[in-house]
């Protein structure tokens, strides 16, 4: 399986370099940030879903002592263009809105004063009179609205964003000849990464220099600096990021362009440092975060030997008032949308529709999670359907071993893998066959177990296209995925290590340790690693698409290349020997023929840095012993437009089976996790203890997803869940104790064979879990086809008349409303 | 709103003297007047428990009390927890030892719910700990590993 032997540092759960300043509180976050002559602002916030703001009256606000400055959405216009937006033709969208309000929650007015107390004072006094729109609530009304009822008007008289349908393979065809079709609705729910910690700026505008400082948690920030200072209307040289630590993101954090927008145009007004840190409202009404939010019509062709021969999926994705991230989560799922499965043939069809409600931004899985959870939904409902066992029928299908590289209908590359091996091995730590005993020993009792599986792919290493393959004209069709690192051996020796991207809860210090300790021999804990602010100019994108370990890791691998050969140069010329005969191990430098010479690091960097003249000339002996390194994607390709293939853009593939023992109350209509089984791919794992972190830590957010969260709007579009007690994050009740385990084949394409791992919590247990509350229901005929089986929605499913749920095994659809071609 | 109050108490150990408005939010009070910033806010409705600290030996949100509730008190903060010389307490290093905490943004809320947990009920069970600590959301780890890192300080407190 694996070849960790060879190791010194990697593959060991070194404990965390990050911990000790968090644990004491010592570590900086935003809102820690005081400056000198810093004020607070807060925003007054749309009541309605959509109508027009007619007029906003201020006095009562700026004449309140202690306010310094009351702000449109017009008078922040005149600093600020629209947010960065990579849809075309654009969606615009301000920081404050300025003649139309979209969503309930969009800021309308900021207001500036010397507390956050008195600016939410203040707040209170300012009045905007509006003339509400039709609202737009859901995807069917949106399919249909015209008139007022459209919320952008200058992209044409529909609330239709894009439709895009592609074919990969002869999809037809394998529907016409196969002998049996599995078709199911499903519905996705409108869920959210809610990290702990809102998003929040300190914004210092500097006049004399026109150079803007920001304290933010916004996540990739060198790659954001482009679009930042677009919308500031300033050069990205104009920006300095100041690195952070970030209270989590799940990709939450990503796209949340206003919060630091706003602070930036009220701190050039005010001439003074501003802070603006939403409150829990506000992230829950207008984080522009919600994540995917989606209805499927699916259906899986399958031959008469049970083999899967092609997919179709028909999905409507209600994107909310905006549109920032074009259909780049629909990119993100066609990079595994067969799955773990031989399927060569595919039809996708996405209709994308603008609704009164926040805008969708990533979170953990970026659409991946919700197209797994089809295609393992659909494998269930086939199993039942073929009367099949459900691991059995996966197995069937697997892309066996020897099937890699494998390149998908869709063009993509799946670089390694063994499915069979990853699941054999879940159901081995699940002892299956106790599982199946406990299982049929409480049937017919009220409460039931059931035994949920799922099989699935975890695409990681992202590539950027996925943000732009899909359109007709991309505004900007990036390829470029770069991450940096500088690695210094300081004058004693000490390798310092710079990243160029903020700790997000993953742990970056602790990977980059012990990533350059693999590489150096050295001791992780004498390590230090700093992070570097958009000052220092080294190209990075930060955590994303389960990207950074892998990232980091060929970009230390790349540093610490030039650092040896320097290391060896110097020590061959002190020993008059060649570099051939000189290698490194925990001692530093030794000849490995003649006198077995030594030199430890501190000797070779203070020959380097004190001794330059004790060498030849040239570049090679340049004083100080340091290197830079930018690493971009690994095997990535572009998409050809010709032929409809999306290019190679998430290459790197794990996978993961999770098994789910989950005990049912048909009484209570409540569901109970008893036991839990992950078995992961992630190629090499860098260090065991964080990478089961991100697991368990997935998971739990599965279990949110599956069992608990969803924003709810009524027809108005007033938001029901503005509080964390109306949207419910897990507790430590709900998640449960959870066995990790590995099953390793290593990725060719990457330094030390390491895959990403940052998703695949999610990615699978959001199929698992549901998979076990309808094998417990099964002799009730009930197959879940939306998320989440919230007591009250399980209740109302027990107690459906049986004829109901029997139209659940193969559905009378409702009709899907014919989608308006955007033009 | 703007006549103030003086607020006396005793903050890890020190006695304190601020005038406060009497809105003002003893999470606010803590973090902004006292510059105690280890006390996080994450939603300010007392629902996420970030804001945990021990008033008069027992857990309070932070951010549910005013300061001048506080008034003559006995306050803890996670920064009281740390020993005399700045190292991490016991129950703190079982945390890192156990990877119980990922982004840290939860973690000094929980520490505190922990201690309480630890001192009231020294033989707590895993559900008993794992009860103990479900008004404390953390949305990273998943809870098992808090959970490992209570059990083992309740197993080797002096580890």
């Amino acid at each position: 399986m694996t070849d960790t032997g060879a190791r010194r540092w990697v593959g060991k759960s070194i404990l965390r370099k990050e911990d000790p300043k968090l644990l004491a509180g010592k570590a900086k976050f935003v809102d820690d940030i005081q400056l000198p002559r810093m004020c607070h602002a807060a925003t007054v916030s749309s009541i309605y879903a959509h109508a027009k703001i007619l007029a906003v009256r201020c006095d009562a606000a700026k004449a309140l002592p202690g306010v310094i400055a009351v702000v449109t959405g017009a008078e922040a216009a005149e600093l600020s263009g629209p947010l960065p937006s990579r849809a075309n033709p654009t969606v615009t969208q301000h920081c404050l809105a300025i003649d139309k309000v979209r969503y309930v929650g969009e800021p309308v007015v900021a207001v500036v004063a010397e507390t956050r107390a008195i600016a939410e004072d203040a707040a209170a006094l300012v009045e905007v009179d509006y003339e509400e729109l039709p609202v737009v609530a859901d995807m069917d009304a949106a399919l249909e609205a015209r008139g007022d009822a459209v919320l952008h008007p200058e992209r044409g008289d529909t609330n239709v964003y894009t439709v895009v349908h592609r074919k990969w393979g002869e999809v037809d065809a394998a529907f016409a000849n196969s002998a049996h079709i599995v078709k199911r609705m499903f519905r996705w729910p409108r869920v959210s990464a809610q990290p702990i910690e809102t998003v929040g700026a300190v914004v210092e505008y500097e006049p004399a220099t026109q150079h803007f400082f920001f304290y933010s948690n916004m996540s990739q920030q060198m790659m954001a600096s482009g679009g930042l200072a677009a919308a500031l209307k300033v050069r990205p040289s104009q920006l300095s990021f100041v690195p952070m630590y970030v209270g989590g993101s799940f990709g939450g954090k990503v796209g949340v362009y206003h919060v630091a927008i706003l602070a930036a145009v009220l701190a050039r007004i005010c001439c003074r440092p501003v802070k603006f840190m939403e409150d829990r409202l506000e992230h829950l009404l207008n984080g522009n975060q919600h994540g995917s939010d989606r209805r499927y019509l699916a259906e899986l062709a399958i031959d008469a030997n049970g083999i899967f021969t092609g997919l179709r999926c028909d999905v409507v994705d209600d994107y909310g008032a905006y549109f920032h991230l074009a259909l780049g989560a629909h990119g993100n799922a066609a990079a595994q949308i067969t799955g773990p499965y031989r399927m060569t043939a595919v039809d996708y069809k996405v209709t994308a529709v603008a609704t009164n409600k926040t805008q969708q931004g990533p979170y953990r899985g970026f659409g991946g999670e919700v197209a797994n959870f089809v295609l393992e939904r659909l494998v269930d409902a086939a199993a039942r359907q073929l009367k099949a066992d459900p691991f059995e029928l996966r197995k069937r299908n697997f892309l066996r071993p020897d099937a890699f590289p494998y390149t998908t209908p869709t063009g993509n590359l799946y670089d390694s893998g063994d499915y069979e091996g990853v699941l054999d091995e879940a159901m081995r730590m699940a002892k299956i066959d106790d599982w199946k005993a406990r299982k049929a020993k409480q049937r017919g009792n009220s409460k039931r177990l059931g035994i949920g599986v799922a099989t699935v792919c975890e695409r990681s290493v992202m590539n950027v296209t996925e943000f732009w393959f899909f359109e007709d004209k991309p505004l900007n069709p990036v390829s470029s995925s770069p991450e940096s690192v500088s690695i210094r051996i300081d004058v004693q020796g000490v390798p310092i290590v710079t990243i160029y991207a903020p700790c997000w809860g993953n742990s970056p210090e602790t990977l980059a340790a012990q990533l350059t300790a693999e590489h150096l021999c050295v001791d992780p804990s004498t390590i230090v690693v700093n992070y570097a602010g958009t000052d220092g100019g080294m190209l990075s994108k930060g955590p994303a698409g389960s990207r950074f370990t892998v990232m980091l890791a060929g970009a230390i691998e790349g540093a610490c290349q030039a650092l040896l050969a320097k290391v060896k140069a110097v020590a061959a010329h002190r020993w008059g020997c060649k570099e051939e005969d000189v290698a490194i191990d925990e001692r530093g430098a030794f000849m490995t023929a003649g006198d077995g010479h030594v030199m430890t690091f501190a000797q070779i960097a203070e020959a380097s840095y004190l001794y330059r003249l004790d060498f030849p000339k040239g570049d090679r002996f340049t004083t100080g012993l340091a290197a830079s390194y930018t690493y971009d994607h690994p095997c990535a390709t572009l998409p050809d437009p010709k032929t409809g293939d999306l290019g190679i853009f998430y290459p790197i593939v794990g996978h993961a089976c999770h098994l789910v023992l989950a005990e049912v109350d048909t009484e209570l209509a409540t569901v109970r996790i008893v036991d839990y089984v992950a078995v992961h791919d992630v190629g090499q794992v860098v260090n065991p203890m964080t990478m089961d972190g991100q697991i368990r830590g997935g998971i739990a957010q599965g279990i949110g997803t599956v069992l608990l969260e969803k924003y709810e709007f009524d027809e108005s579009g007033q938001a029901l869940t503005g509080s964390l007690a109306d949207y419910l994050i897990p507790t430590a009740c709900e998640v449960p104790d959870i066995r990790v385990s590995h099953f390793t084949t290593p990725s060719p394409l990457t330094s030390l064979g390491i895959k990403g791992g940052g998703e695949g919590g999610r990615l699978a247990s959001c199929p698992a879990i549901t998979s076990a509350i309808d094998d417990a229901l099964e002799d009730e005929g009930i197959f879940i086809t939306e998320l989440p089986v919230t007591p009250s929605r399980l209740f109302d499913l027990l107690r459906a008349p049986a004829s109901d749920r029997a139209t659940q095994e193969s559905p009378a659809a409702p009709e899907r409303p014919t989608a308006v071609e955007h033009h | 709103m703007s006549e103030k109050l003086l607020v006396s108490l005793e903050v890890n150990g020190e006695v304190v003297e601020q005038e406060t408005e009497p809105r003002t939010l003893l999470s606010t009070f803590i973090r902004d007047s006292l510059g105690l910033t280890g006390t996080h806010v994450g939603c300010e409705h007392g629902i996420c428990g970030a804001c945990t600290v021990l008033l008069n030996g027992v857990t309070v949100r932070s951010c549910l009390t005013f300061a001048v509730q506080a008034n003559g008190g006995k306050l803890k903060t996670v920064e009281g927890l740390l020993r005399r010389d700045g190292s991490l307490h016991p129950l703190q290093r079982k945390f890192a030892e156990h990877h119980a905490l990922q982004c840290g943004f939860c973690t000094p809320g929980m520490l505190m719910t922990c201690e309480e947990i630890c001192r009231n009920k020294p033989a707590a069970t895993r559900e008993e700990i794992r009860d103990g600590i479900s008004g404390n959301l953390c949305r990273c780890t998943g809870y098992q590993t808090i959970v490992n890192a209570v059990a083992d300080y309740l197993e080797n407190p002096h580890d």
